[in-house]
């Protein structure tokens, strides 16, 4: 293998990561704010991109189409914190999961019932299209390292709020102590619906910038959505610096695996036995991954003890 | 608590009486639904072993039932070609009988269930939850990529497996066998839950402090329950196999995980008849809703939504108007 | 010091910048009670669980019936014999009062992997439960689910689950807290007999009933041992006084 497929593949995998870190990202903050395990999070990845693909068929604008995606999944975010999540915050976990769960059952149902059960395709607009030459003259697509901007601006972004600014104080202080906060006159209720509302948008970018590469279907959402459960575990729950090196670790293990692996047994085993056991090996590694990290460390990498 | 023993035998009357009017009216169709409700309820009841019993809140039991329904496609399929499934160092053949193929679909899945189990107890609360969930998942995924035993397409099976003195292939038949299965696991579940085991596991749910500092092994305890647990879904699993008489990947998807918890859900937490009232409604939600709207998840997905917040306890717990089971 | 039944030596435990045991170092001896005292936060709890097991100390050894039990599970200790009530009730509240001391015999007997024969119907078990019960005077709510116990109910069962395990030495944090007058006056009798069989390490709050209890009284402050000895003893320390008593009497 040539050291540029390999560089490829890396970027390909810090793509992958990064996309992930926007899902763990939220799964992680609305978990160490609240308390709260939310399954429905990949239906909040689908509807971003249901409605970039809905938007963009409109206007033919993808950035607008972006826009969308946030705006929806933040919306409906929102209104499902509002009618259904905030019930379920003193429940204990299997509650919140088998609530979050019909939540899936109704989104994805809907989602077919309005769009059809046919795929959309979300095209990727004409200005990111094509490929860049990096440094070292690699070749590789504009869209996709867009994308790993995209995510490490996020990041930037979200360590940014949650340790200079005063919206981030109160995320600290109600992973810390509830009471606290309420005494300090925060209404809390708002501020959950906040965090939600932007878990919520940071799922429905994810979903909307993968939809221009894969295909806009339903039960898009819970493969990734379980992929980030394997990132925060990997990580340690509540924290966001655990999320995104979860994140980059998965997405790079899963990536490199799938290349190198089948190429890795080709060297002592036949042709076409080495690609059956090499990709069923990969389908699996992440998970091996993390059963390595629960050996190690039960609580995750960045965890708590 | 008398109550809710009426309950129970209610229900089980309802599910022979059922299928044996329908064997008399001639509706094989209506037979196959509740042998499909039977073999659900098993996979419930053993899942509400650790999740009720236990509280262990497993979203990864879909491993377990597909691993059960693998067992019989791959020791059928072996059989129906006339292929050995391996020769050295010794000669194992595949089986088209019921019995053996139960028995390893049981050992199989209490094997993963170990490995699984002893990973995943390391943890608790919602990393339980989600280790369990992405174990899951990668059975899921290794089925799909490992092209031997069809891959993403799964393997059909021409013929039912046999069993002694029986006509598998005759609907009622086939219902009798999953359903004395699923008494004879109700008895000894039963038995198990008031057995000095089943107190240490329920106490430690309550509260693991109390349980350590009687001097029990909790997370023994827990993994032994989680082993057992996954055996008795396999053993569903490899029914479920022979009723459809096919086997795919999508018996070890989250869905299926998510469903078995749903029987427990609707029909009630930690009762021993809960999976059983469960499967039985969702049977028939899935028959009459699905006769209505092409959409009927969405129902499903509302009514499952309503009875978690606002109706704790299930249907049995409805019924007998007690949230908890007591002694049941 | 051979004789002691428990011995923690110079057990250490921080939580980030909190010395929480700073060097602790004492010992129960047969056939006494030894109180634990000292103001709230001083780091009584947290020594009671290294000592128990839940808790693992940064340095030290907790010595248990000639045995180094700093590496044993908590499981295992109270297998060894270590029998333990909480602050704060720790009880399988859904259960009947009869099923919590059933759980301590099966715990007690190790038969928590028998699997088919119904534990609340075993003669062995309910035997060795029962006998608990009747000694803590809760013989009567036997069919009463733990959570329609009164506050001091859950105390008495509390100890009656330890008795369960007939232990070479019981851990009691605050056994009293929330009990009434009359309950603590009767409690305190009680210990005054149960420590003839078994030694005591109470944590306790009531200083009267310290006072009355107590064979030897430790002073723990901030993590620290000041002053151990016997009842006069200790109410002379000038330490005390000052660190503790002190503080009792202002309030
Ligand atoms: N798990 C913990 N993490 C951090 N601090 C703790 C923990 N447990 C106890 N502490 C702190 O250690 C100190 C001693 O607590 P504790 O042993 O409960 O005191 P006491 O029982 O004497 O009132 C307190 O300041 C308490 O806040
Ligand atoms: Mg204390």
């Amino acid at each position: 293998m040539t050291t540029l497929l390999l560089i490829e593949q890396v970027l390909n995998g810090l793509q992958f990561g990064v996309m992930l870190f926007l899902m763990a990202a939220g799964l992680t903050l609305i978990f160490g704010v609240m308390g709260l395990i939310n399954l429905a999070h990949g239906s909040l990845y689908m509807i971003g991109a249901f409605a970039a693909a809905a938007v963009a068929g409109w206007t033919g604008n993808f950035f607008l189409a972006l826009v969308a995606s946030l705006i929806a999944a933040a919306i409906i975010g929102a209104l499902i914190e509002l009618t259904v999540i905030r019930r379920l915050y003193d429940r204990d976990h299997l509650e919140q999961v088998l609530a979050t769960f019909a939540l899936i059952l109704i989104f994805s149902e809907a989602t077919r019932w309005v769009f059809g059960s046919f795929p959309l395709f979300l095209n990727i607009p004409d200005v990111l299209n094509g490929t860049v030459t990096l440094p070292g003259g690699i070749q590789y697509s504009l869209y996709r390292l867009t994308i790993i901007l995209i995510g490490l601006a996020v990041a930037a972004g979200l360590f940014l709020l949650i340790s200079k600014t005063r919206v981030g104080m109160r995320i600290r202080a109600g992973e810390n102590d509830r009471e606290m906060i309420a005494a300090l006159g925060v209404d809390i209720s708002v501020l959950y619906t906040m965090v939600f509302a932007l878990g919520a948008a940071l799922a429905g970018l994810s979903g909307a910038l993968v939809g221009a590469i894969q295909s806009v279907e339903v039960g898009m959402g819970e493969p990734v959505l379980i992929l980030a459960f394997v990132v925060i575990v990997i990580g340690g729950i509540g924290s966001i610096k655990g999320a995104l090196a979860g994140a980059i670790l998965v997405g790079l293990t899963d990536t490199l695996g799938r290349t190198m692996l089948p190429v890795i047994f080709g060297t002592f085993m036949e042709p076409s036995a080495a690609t059956t056991v090499g990709s069923a090996l990969a389908s699996m590694l992440i998970y091996i991954l993390m059963a390595g990290v629960l050996l190690y460390k039960p609580t995750g990498l960045f965890g708590s003890t | 608590m008398m109550r809710e023993r009426h309950i129970n035998m209610i229900i089980l009357a309802l599910l022979v009486l059922v299928p044996t009017y329908a064997h008399f009216a001639e509706e094989p169709f209506t037979i196959t639904l509740a042998t499909r409700a039977v073999i659900f309820a098993l996979a419930g009841v053993g899942l509400n072993l650790a999740l009720g019993q236990g509280g262990l809140v497993s979203f990864g039991h879909a491993a377990y039932f597909g691993m059960g329904g693998y067992a019989m496609g791959i020791l059928a399929s072996h059989a129906q070609n006339y292929e050995p499934i391996m020769e050295v160092p010794f000669l194992i053949e595949g089986t088209n009988s019921m019995p053996v193929i139960w028995l390893v679909a049981i050992v199989m899945s209490a094997l993963l269930a170990l490995l699984i189990g002893a990973l995943s107890l390391r943890t608790t609360g919602v990393y339980f939850i989600m280790v369990t969930l992405a174990f899951g998942q990668m059975f899921y995924y290794f089925t799909i990529s490992w092209p031997a035993y069809g891959g993403e397409d799964g393997l059909s099976i021409y013929v039912r497996n046999q069993f002694p003195g029986m006509n598998t292939l005759d609907p009622i038949q086939f219902f009798s066998i999953c359903f004395v299965l699923l008494c004879a696991v109700l008895f000894l579940v039963n038995r198990l839950n008031k057995s000095p085991f089943g107190l240490a596991l329920n106490g430690a749910h309550q509260n693991e402090e109390r349980a350590l500092t009687v001097g029990i092994n909790v997370y023994r305890v827990r993994l032994v329950a989680f082993v057992i647990s996954g055996a008795i879904t396999g053993l569903a699993g490899a029914l479920f196999a022979d009723l459809n008489r096919f086997v795919s990947p999508t018996m070890f998807s989250w869905q299926i995980s998510g469903e078995i918890m749903i029987f427990i859900i609707l029909g009630g937490v930690a009762r021993l008849f809960g999976p059983v009232a469960g499967a039985a409604l969702y049977i028939m939600l899935e028959h009459f809703l699905g006769g209505l709207s092409e959409y009927w998840f969405i129902y499903l997905g509302a009514i499952l939504l309503f009875v978690v917040l606002f109706a704790k306890g299930g249907i049995i717990g409805k019924l007998s108007r007690k949230e908890i089971s007591h002694d049941g | 010091m051979t004789d002691s039944i428990l011995t923690v030596s110079d057990i250490h435990k921080s939580f980030g910048a909190l010395k929480a045991s700073d060097g602790i170092s004492l010992d129960l001896k047969p056939g006494e009670i030894h109180a634990l005292i000292g103001p709230n936060g001083a780091g009584k709890s947290t020594l009671i669980k290294q000592i128990a097991g839940g808790l693992k100390p940064d340095s030290g050894t907790v010595w248990f019936n000639g045995k180094d039990v700093t590496g044993v599970s908590t499981a295992e200790r109270a297998r060894l014999g270590l029998g333990r009530t909480f602050q704060i009730s720790a009880l399988a509240m859904d259960y009947t009062v009869l099923e919590n001391v059933v759980l301590g015999a099966v715990g007690q007997s190790g038969s928590a992997f028998s699997f088919f024969k119904p534990a609340m119907k075993d003669a062995a078990l309910l035997k060795r439960a029962r006998a608990a019960l009747e000694r803590v005077g809760l013989r009567k709510r036997e069919e009463t689910i733990t959570s329609e116990l009164s506050h001091g109910q859950r105390r008495q069962l509390e100890v009656a689950v330890a008795l369960t395990l007939s232990p070479k030495a019981f851990l009691m944090d605050e056994p009293m807290a929330g009990m009434g007058g009359e309950g603590s006056k009767a409690l305190t009798g009680f210990l005054q007999e149960l420590k003839k069989e078994a030694p005591i390490l109470l944590v306790e709050h009531d200083m009267d009933a310290v006072f009355a209890l107590a064979d030897r009284i430790s002073v723990l402050v901030y993590g620290k041992i000041i002053a151990t000895g016997n009842v006069d003893e200790v109410r002379s320390n000038p330490d005390v006084r000052v660190a503790y008593l002190g503080e009792e009497d202002a309030a």
